[in-house]
């Protein structure tokens, strides 16, 4: 179920994704709802499908999006990797783990598409790629990091709950 | 005892007073002194009609204040409800003057067939220039058919499912057209940026180029249809050890605000891969 239920929740977030987020750049970086929520949905506690939504979230991502086959798919797996350690290190304080996960997350799937792009003969001015894209791009995950945490966190309650010990 | 006769005597005599009376009135003989008769009647009446409005309005004014604000709320309902449908006629007539715009478009060029679409979504990836358009293959559109709007060259189809397309547009890092300056007739290569700006490089130095210069496709390559016009000069960068000078390019079309693109259906690009010869190893 927990499993299943990624595929409309994607489904919505690539539509709102392509529709509305991509066409709100700061400079010229958007946020990433789909890493968002690969992130946040990682992080939950009782969650044991992380990797499965970032094999759905890296295949939804790379049908849509031009960039190289399966760059999203290998960004998205190592962005799971990545809070997964970090659910082990810091979970007193998932809110800080989530902010953490979204800084290196965010630099994480952006340097793995321009090594994508370059190794596709399409080079990328990195300078320009980091100031002008990546910088952004991270400070607007930042602000729907939280929000974005705290539905996953409403969605892991309701397919985990939780087991009271009698 | 009175007798008969002196009743009949105070009659008569009030009747001639009334009568006298009558006359008077009619005549506006009585208005001075009705005036100061009748002010402070109508002094006290006004005092007694006002109090007893406000009486009345106290008793009544619970009633009346509900039927106001269920008024109000009725009224504050069908405002945002004209409001909403007036939005919605605003975008219908700035749409009607976007179709308007590509259908003069295409009268002006009718050699090209097209097929209208609208843009519907931008890649998610930040470092690509595309955009998605809602026709694809069940409209005729293939790979590389040329996409147009009226102000200008917007792109070209990059991909294609059944019912949608993607679109890469010639702002994008990896797009590279052919072109040619106007009036100077001189050819070079558009390129793309990651910022969304465009550059024409490879402008040969004994090239004159201007600002205001008009840059249109010159359909070398076989990959665009020639004669499109792309934008104009606004920058000519040229420099005495450099081989080729660049000059930056204002596009024609507003990319921030693709609605709805032509896409050009009977153009095929060309493949020219088997023409490049290749080198022979010995």
């Amino acid at each position: 179920m927990a499993t299943l239920i990624s595929v409309p929740i994607f489904t919505a977030l690539l539509i709102l994704q392509t529709a509305i987020i991509s066409r709100i750049p700061l400079l010229h970086g958007t946020a990433d709802l789909v890493l968002l929520a690969v992130l946040a949905w990682g992080l939950q506690k009782r969650v044991q499908t992380a990797w499965q939504w970032g094999i759905i979230g890296g295949l939804m991502v790379g049908i849509v999006s031009a960039l190289p086959l399966g760059t999203s798919l290998v960004s998205y797996l190592l962005a799971v990797m990545i809070v997964l350690a970090l659910r082990q290190r810091v979970w007193q304080v998932p809110i800080l783990a989530m902010f953490v996960a979204t800084f290196f997350g965010t630099l994480l799937t952006q340097a793995i598409a321009v090594i994508a792009l370059r190794l596709y003969g399409n080079v990328i001015p990195l300078g320009e790629a980091f100031s002008l894209i990546t910088l952004p791009s991270v400070l607007l995950n930042f602000l729907l990091a939280i929000p974005a945490y705290a539905l996953l966190g409403d969605l892991a309650h309701w397919l985990y709950p939780e087991e009271l010990e009698v | 005892m009175s007798s008969p006769s002196s009743r009949t005597i105070q009659t008569v005599v009030l009747a001639l007073l009334v009568i006298g009376l009558i006359a008077l009135a009619l005549g506006g003989y009585l208005t001075p002194i009705s005036r100061y008769i009748l002010t402070p009647l109508v002094t006290a009446q006004t005092w007694l009609a006002t109090r007893f409005q406000a009486v009345q309005s106290y008793i009544s004014a619970p009633q009346d204040i509900a039927r106001i604000r269920q008024r109000n709320t009725d009224l504050e309902a069908q405002v945002s409800k004209l409001q909403a449908e007036i939005i919605d006629l605003k975008q219908q007539i700035a749409e009607t003057r976007i179709l308007s715009a590509l259908v003069g478009f295409a009268r002006a060029n009718p050699d090209n067939q097209y097929a209208a679409a609208a843009v519907i979504g931008r890649d998610a990836s930040p470092f690509l220039q595309y955009v998605i358009i809602n026709r694809g293959s069940d409209y005729g559109i293939r790979r590389g058919m040329p996409v147009v709007n009226q102000q200008g060259l917007v792109g070209r189809i990059a991909a294609v499912t059944a019912s949608a397309a993607r679109v890469q547009l010639i702002t994008d890092n990896a797009s590279t057209i052919n072109v040619r300056l106007d009036p100077s007739q001189t050819q070079g290569v558009l390129q793309g940026q990651i910022t969304g700006d465009v550059v024409v490089n490879m402008i040969p130095q004994s090239a004159k180029v201007q600002i205001g210069d008009l840059v249109l496709t010159s359909g070398l390559g076989g990959t665009y249809p020639p004669n499109i016009l792309i934008g104009q000069v606004t920058g000519v960068r040229n420099r005495d050890y450099d081989l080729f000078q660049s000059a930056s390019i204002q596009p024609a079309v507003d990319f921030s605000q693709l609605e709805i693109v032509l896409v050009i259906t009977n153009f095929r690009p060309v493949d020219i891969t088997p023409l490049v010869p290749t080198p022979v190893t010995p």
